[in-house]
């Protein structure tokens, strides 16, 4: 019973991670059709932000010191502005290309984001204490869970609820899914196209922080490539989940995180390290059966 | 009214001018160049089999792939499993079957076996994959590189794991290397005026006319998938005798993303963009690699940090596609009518992601 609790608490935050990082994707995506494999890159930025001004090899945290009050919205602040501003200087530029081509605008926006941090921090990796306390485990029914869990699944889930007040309550969240829906129709009526892909910009960078926040909680260091699975699993969920539909979106991210913490827990011990392979394995299975994604939008299906 | 010239007649110049100028730079390499030099341009012709490669697939069919690097991996591996000798073999990779671990073919046999071994996997991958299409087909690459990587980096007794399997002869230099991309040029060129190449245009450009009209779009899909592993698969085996070792974390997203950037850049729909990408890309790369090391200027010697080429390369990416988003060449072919660059397509085509 308790084994099984672990299990159940592991899938949640893991597949609370990828659902956020699919969120991220997703949320670009419905606006403006770009597959942002700069998401990535981004949270791999926030995390370093936390060692800014210092760039030594013993890092001497400065934001990372912060009350966590402080420390939260700032790096929020930090991946939105790091979003708009690539959505401003590079991304703008591209609204009338071909999706392919934005595709490698971004990857190597990305790049270039990588390998600055390269430069500035060696691909060393840094450790960032923050929060030791949330290492603690908590007893939940009996099954001793780390409190990072728990507040990682609190958080996403509040998030989640934040964000769906935002899209179905507010003018910006129905701005945002009229143009997700048919961008054209929707400035057609008035939606302002680059303040609604803006602010579709400025949401994903502070998920991109948030999953930053979260790994850098779990792992305790800072690594350049830290932002590469989540970003890889979360484009897998994205298209699974249905490209354009954000629910989906997370259904998705939650179901891989599920997969690969049960396959984790159930495979014979010699398969084990095979895990990923079995997981990218049903990622095309699942495609092979619904080509459109689990939960497609009506939207999304071609017309002729 | 004069007949209209054959498509051959029409078209062979563009492989023609291609492979002369690769021989051009093999020449120029191999007489005047230092040995770093040669490696880069021996690295450069790889690069062309893979993008070669690539844009077979991507090129005729309008769908975006992240998997083809895996046949690369297939390739660089069967190479390193025929061409290792046993003595070694015995002791790193001890889980291969006893024919294959008493075998030691030379270069020239080994390289086409690879090629064929990555070939067939396709084969049977594509059936089930390219029945796909849109992001659908290119997510599930991406799961089939995910698979591939995990297998190879996991399977410790044959392929070696994580770690890098070392002792392929290195045989390579520029001229086995210009000879292998102009395989992949000549190869690419004759599948894409094949009558499967024409048809699988005809459902990038218009899938539902192009199927009206009695295209088995996953049947022509599935060849061109094929012959890209092929090409990739070769491209793979010539790669392992550069290094002389492999390592899976080689064929994995990072060489995935700068392949596909390099196809990109230089016009995903034209062969001659293929192959311009990738030189262009490969003489800024060497460009500012010299810049790192440092220039000197009037007994002055003037070096940019470590790190600037990445950054410098990826920022250049972005310019070029901002001005150019179909590429250098505008998806355009080298020919002598309308020379230097024809125009083959009228609009640009959109993608399917």
């Amino acid at each position: 019973m308790t084994e099984l609790l672990q299990i159940v608490f592991d899938a949640l935050s893991l597949g609370s991670l990828y659902a956020l990082g699919a969120l991220g994707i997703a949320l670009i995506f419905g606006v403006m059709r770009l597959v942002n494999f700069a998401h990535g890159d981004f949270i791999a930025f926030c995390v370093f932000a936390m060692l800014w001004p210092s760039i030594n090899a013993a890092a001497i945290v400065f934001a990372g010191n912060l009350p966590f009050y402080l420390l939260v919205p700032l790096l929020l602040l930090v991946g939105a502005a790091l979003s708009v501003l690539s959505e401003v200087i590079v991304f703008r530029r591209f609204r009338n290309a071909n999706p392919a081509t934005m595709m490698i605008a971004s990857f190597a926006l990305g790049f270039a984001i990588r390998n600055l941090l390269l430069m500035l921090y060696s691909s060393r990796p840094k450790s960032i204490t923050l929060w030791p306390s949330l290492s603690l485990p908590v007893e939940v029914f009996g099954a001793r869970i780390p409190m990072l869990q728990v507040v990682t699944i609190t958080l996403t889930l509040v998030v989640l609820a934040a964000l769906t007040l935002f899209i179905k309550r507010t003018r910006y969240g129905l701005e945002m899914r009229a143009a997700a829906d048919n961008f054209t129709m929707a400035r057609m009526l008035g939606v302002r196209a680059n303040s609604v892909i803006l602010l579709a910009f400025a949401i994903s960078g502070m998920m991109a922080a948030a999953i930053g926040l979260i790994l850098a909680t779990n792992s305790g260091t800072a690594d350049i490539n830290m932002g590469a699975n989540v970003m890889l699993i979360a484009f897998i969920a994205t298209v699974i989940g249905g490209l354009g539909s954000l629910p989906g979106a997370v259904a998705a991210g939650f179901l891989i995180g599920a997969a690969s913490v049960v396959l984790q827990a159930t495979l014979p011990h010699d398969a084990r390290v095979f895990r990923d392979a079995f997981v990218y394995g049903a990622v095309i299975v699942v495609l092979l059966l619904r080509p459109q994604g689990l939960f497609a939008p009506k939207s999304a299906k071609q017309r002729v | 009214m004069s007949q209209r010239r054959s498509v051959l007649r029409r078209t062979l110049v563009t492989p023609i001018a291609l492979i002369v100028l690769l021989l051009a730079i093999a020449a120029l390499a191999y007489q005047f160049g230092s040995r770093p030099i040669n490696r880069t341009v021996v690295e450069m012709f790889i690069n062309i089999m893979v993008v070669v490669g690539l844009y077979v697939f991507v090129g005729n069919s309008g769908l975006l792939t992240f998997g083809h690097i895996s046949f690369m991996c297939l390739g660089a591996y069967m190479t390193a499993w025929l061409t290792i000798p046993p003595v070694m073999k015995s002791i790193t990779l001890k889980g291969l079957p006893a024919w294959l671990l008493h075998t030691q073919l030379p270069m020239w046999a080994a390289t086409p076996i690879s090629g064929l071994f990555a070939a067939l996997f396709a084969l049977l991958i594509g059936r089930v994959i390219m029945r796909l299409s849109g992001i659908a087909a290119s997510i599930a690459t991406f799961g089939l590189l995910g698979v591939v990587n995990n297998v190879y980096s996991n399977w410790d007794s044959v392929t070696g794991g994580q770690g890098s399997i070392v002792g392929i002869p290195p045989t390579m230099n520029v001229w086995v290397g210009s000879l292998g991309a102009a395989v992949a040029i000549a190869i690419a060129y004759f599948y894409s005026i094949s009558r499967s190449g024409l048809a699988l245009r005809a459902t990038r450009d218009e899938a539902v006319a192009a199927s009206a009209s009695g295209i088995d779009i996953v049947r022509e899909r599935l060849i061109a998938f094929v012959v890209s592993a092929f090409i990739i698969g070769l491209a793979g085996a010539l790669y392992a005798h550069f290094l002389s070792i492999v390592n899976p974390g080689a064929f994995y997203l990072r060489t995935t993303f700068i392949t596909l950037s390099m196809l990109v850049v230089g016009g995903m729909y034209s062969l001659s963009g293929a192959v311009a990408g990738v030189v262009v890309i490969s003489a800024l790369t060497e460009l500012f690699r010299n810049l790192e090391r440092g220039v000197t200027l009037d007994g002055l010697t003037i070096a940019v940090p470590n790190g600037v080429q990445e950054i410098a390369i990826g920022l250049i990416t972005i310019v070029i596609l901002i001005f150019l988003p179909t590429g250098l060449t505008r998806n355009r072919e080298l020919s002598w009518s309308g020379w230097p660059l024809q125009r083959r397509l009228t609009r640009p085509v959109p993608t399917a992601l």
